[in-house]
């Protein structure tokens, strides 16, 4: 796997000074790989994971199980790129198994994603039954614990 | 009625007057007097510690943990699980291409620690000497002596980025020798021995015939081709004894699972006395153990990896700062020189803690030749590193 991806996908504020000094390349050399990675796509942008739970006003959280009709030559691809054009669907993924495609939608409260449910995604033509989940609390994610839990302690100084 | 006076009264107690003179004898570890410094001070990175900052994969202890569960608390054999004493002996044949009888040659232990002096208590009469390459882990002279030997320290050198060299113990043979240990990749230094700089060690093992002690703990963790043991060269199989274990591989120090693997008749002589004083190894150590060496190669790569990464930056960042240090091939140490800045290890160790709490550990505990090094173990946090490097900067500028 690249190093450098590796690297980031761990920590995208590590700089090519820090990520060259890891893996033992030039500066240089470093930032123009960032750049080409960049450039052709691979790096679609550098965000940051938040636990919104720890603030007083959180978002509200939903995954949509959806049953989607396939479609001669766009296959699932044209139902789910309309949804996906919808600025509360934080991802959209085709699955296998009982359902077609999975949505993750963010609103403020419960009603929003219910209404945005029941008035853009439902009666989508294709779209044949929707199934909402809503997210009561997340455990872990990008393989990133959000609970917080004491740091096992070792000796400050052993041989 | 005359009351009978108790001696109680009459004759003190006193422990010390109970105690074995080899014992009392014995100084105390270096390293307790920093472990004091650093356990009360706020804020410090300690780079001192010599174990994984890693915990144990969570497969390894889940199946201790359904181990425990559907009641699995007896003991094993002595020698330790069959199935376990069969998938190290498994490995070693892929990793070394070396068979042992999983059934004679092979001793699960108590951690290496308790290998190690298993290895010392089972081959040496009073007065006989075992050749010890320093700097080096600090338990090995003390279990020399407590078994009635002679340790005989020989010193490595930067010069020879820590190797040791076979003149060297050409030096300290007498007709007294009968053991030479091997401890590579090595704490504290970080050096590896490869394959030809064991080759030319063979002579002189043969001529004096030495047994060999061979402490690879830390050979999974070898950053620069693949691990060599003095047991691959022809005809040095029978004449060692390798000692290793999970604690550094798959980050397992708490279990305290290590082995032994040698010729039949040491390895039962080694069990012998294991069976009469740690009777085998804990069972639940060992079922996690088990799971680590048949699923746990993935985590293994990654930690490995992991260490490569931090073990690139934290000696390019040690150089960059002025403190010169050799590329250390293996373990998870560094091992810079402070010769040039005008203070013994153990004053560097002492100020970089009280002015920059940074704590290492000074190179003059792991043996004479270690003075004007310090060890630092990378087996902590990138960021904890880096801001390490930062405060030890600081700390150089102010000198």
């Amino acid at each position: 796997m690249n190093e450098i991806l590796e690297i980031l996908s761990e920590n995208a504020k590590a700089t090519p000074a820090e990520i060259a000094a890891l893996i033992g390349r030039p500066e240089a050399a470093v930032a123009s790989e960032i750049q080409e990675l960049e450039d052709s796509g691979v790096i679609r942008k550098y965000i940051t994971l938040i636990n919104w739970e720890k603030l007083d006003k959180s978002y509200v959280f939903a995954v949509l199980e959806l049953k989607v009709a396939l479609q001669r030559k766009t296959g699932y691809d044209a139902v789910a790129e309309r949804i996906a054009n919808f600025s509360e669907v934080e991802s959209v993924r085709l699955i296998s198994g009982d359902h077609d495609l999975s949505v993750t939608v963010r609103g403020e409260s419960m009603k929003d994603i219910a209404y945005f449910v029941a008035e853009k995604i439902a009666p989508l033509e294709g779209v044949q039954s929707t199934c909402t989940h809503f997210i009561l609390k997340s455990y872990k994610e990008h393989g990133v614990f959000l609970t917080d839990k004491p740091k096992p302690q070792r000796l400050v100084i052993t041989p | 009625m005359k009351q009978k006076q108790s001696l109680k009264n009459i004759v003190p107690w006193s422990a010390d007057g109970h105690l074995n003179r080899v014992v009392k004898a014995m100084p105390p570890s270096g390293i307790r007097k920093f472990f004091d410094l650093v356990s009360e001070m706020e804020g410090a990175i300690s780079l001192g510690v010599g174990e994984p900052d890693f915990v144990t994969p969570w497969h390894v202890r889940e199946a201790c943990i359904y181990s425990l569960e559907s009641g699995n608390t007896h003991y094993t054999s002595n020698k330790g699980m069959p199935e376990l004493r069969e998938v190290i002996c498994d490995s070693v044949r892929s990793d070394l291409g070396l068979d042992y009888n999983p059934s004679e040659q092979i001793l699960i232990t108590t951690g290496v620690s308790e290998a190690v002096d298993l290895a010392f208590r089972a081959t040496l009469n009073p007065g006989d000497e075992a050749i010890v390459p320093e700097p080096c882990y600090v338990a090995y002279a003390p279990d020399i002596v407590l078994s009635g030997g002679v340790a005989r320290a020989v010193p490595t050198r930067l010069e020879e980025e820590f190797r040791l060299r076979p003149e060297d113990v050409s030096a300290a043979v007498t007709n007294k020798s009968r053991v030479l240990l091997l401890s590579y990749p090595n704490n504290p230094t970080g050096a590896i021995m490869t394959r030809s700089d064991l080759e030319e060690l063979a002579d002189v093992v043969v001529e004096n015939d030495l047994l060999v002690v061979s402490d690879e703990v830390y050979a999974k963790l070898t950053y620069s081709g693949s691990h060599a043991s003095f047991a691959q060269l022809e005809g040095m199989q029978e004449r060692t004894v390798i000692l290793n274990g999970l604690s550094k591989s798959h980050a397992m120090t708490g279990w305290r699972i290590g082995y032994a693997l040698g010729d039949p008749d040491l390895v039962g002589a080694m069990t012998k006395i294991h069976q009469y004083t740690m009777l085998c190894a804990p069972t639940m150590a060992q079922v996690a153990a088990l799971e680590a060496m048949q699923k746990g190669d993935e985590e293994m790569v990654h930690m490995r990896h992991e260490y490569n990464l931090r073990r690139r930056m934290f000696v390019s960042g040690l150089n960059r700062i002025g403190l010169d240090c050799f590329e250390p091939k293996g373990a998870f140490y560094a091992f810079p020189s402070v010769r040039s800045w005008g203070l013994s290890s153990e004053e560097f160790a002492e100020r970089l803690l009280k002015e920059q709490k940074v704590a290492v550990v000074p190179g003059n505990v792991f043996g004479q030749s270690g003075e004007g090094f310090l060890r630092c173990s990378y087996a902590t946090s990138r960021e904890e590193l880096i801001e390490a490097l930062d405060r030890m900067e600081i700390f150089l500028s102010g000198l």
